[in-house]
């Protein structure tokens, strides 16, 4: 097992930086090409809903990724400071919260993918600071960063406690493969 | 940080050029990546539509930017905005959450808000939040400004 501890100061624009180490040492363990979209997807949701609390809640406390290469996984951790309970189901709130319900289920799109808009524009406004406390936006962007992750990651946890939420996303590596596992590819953050 | 190497995450402006990177000077350096971090944004009218062209990176650091944008122009009148998604180099929940933020200001104007996209790595999360179902998705600005329903 190797690993990789990343610490940041809560700023939105280290989220990036987090993309770009995980994607790195992701390609570096082994994920294969094909999973490193998912990948930075995903971190960047998880890493965002920890900025995000730590900003309201606990500025001067860093976030915490660790990066886990096991011998057929690879492992990302994302860990903040900010105790709180789960929302419940996370597809469902995202549902709920999106007025999607009756339309039908995540992922099943449409043949055209081309209908009009439900009422989702009118029940959330996640872009804006205009309609919930800051609380319940915090929980609206969380819900939503959750389910997408849960979309996207097969293997995801996710624990609340007290102290703080750890976020743990894990992926299989390519093991028989073709990875270019000497490093080349690595070349921007090969010193990480 | 060096723009070198190959098949890095760096965008491709940054690591496919030698003459470019040959042209490198710390300042000039400081000002790609500069451009690299940042959203581009440039909007434009055809006929009574708004396009708004978005390249690079939108996330929690740079969606603010893109809100700002979409709150401007509905505030100065445009309500029927498409905006064109080629460039986007990547796109998480907090952009979606701008996207869904712009489609409810138009609608509230009886508006209308257009994606184009054709990149499989984009429409993925647009999937995944089943948001498919919530925006018009086109091949092409030219569809998208023909559009009338």
């Amino acid at each position: 097992v190797s690993t990789v501890t990343v610490s940041f100061t809560a700023f939105p624009e280290h989220v990036r930086t987090a993309r770009f180490i995980v994607a790195s040492v992701a390609r570096r363990a082994g994920v294969s090409e094909g999973l490193l979209d998912e990948v930075r997807l995903a971190v960047s949701e998880a890493c965002s809903m920890a900025v995000r609390q730590h900003r309201v809640f606990a500025p001067a406390v860093p976030v915490e990724l660790t990066l886990i290469e096991g011998d057929a996984t690879f492992a990302v951790r994302v860990s903040d400071a900010v105790g709180r309970e789960g929302h419940g189901d996370a597809t469902e709130d995202l549902l709920e919260l999106a007025g999607l319900s009756e339309v039908g289920a995540l992922g099943a799109e449409s043949p055209n993918g081309q209908r009009h808009p439900t009422d989702l524009g009118r029940s959330i406004d996640l872009g804006g600071p205009d309609d919930e406390g800051v609380v319940g936006g915090l929980r609206a962007r969380e819900r939503i960063g959750l389910a997408v992750i849960e979309g996207l990651v097969d293997d995801v946890q996710v624990d609340y406690s007290g102290d703080g939420v750890v976020l743990t996303m894990t992926w299989p590596l390519a093991l028989d493969d073709d990875v270019d596992l000497d490093g080349a590819g690595s070349a921007p953050l090969g010193g990480v | 940080m060096r723009p070198s190497g190959v098949a890095t995450d760096w965008p491709p402006e940054l690591v496919s050029s030698p003459a470019h990177m040959r042209a490198f000077s710390s300042a000039s350096m400081k000002r790609q990546l500069e451009d690299a971090v940042d959203l581009s944004l440039s909007t434009r009218s055809e006929g009574d539509r708004t396009v708004v062209v978005v390249g690079g990176e939108i996330d929690v650091y740079t969606a603010p930017k893109l809100r700002e944008q979409l709150i401007d122009l509905v505030a100065a009148g445009n309500y029927h905005i498409v905006v064109d998604m080629e460039k986007v180099e990547f796109l998480d929940s907090t952009g979606l959450g701008v996207l869904v933020g712009g489609l409810k200001r138009v609608r509230a104007h009886d508006g209308s808000l257009r994606l184009v996209c054709t990149q499989e790595r984009i429409l993925k999360i647009f999937r995944i939040t089943g948001l498919t179902k919530v925006f018009p998705i086109h091949n092409s600005v030219d569809e998208a400004v023909a559009a009338t329903d």
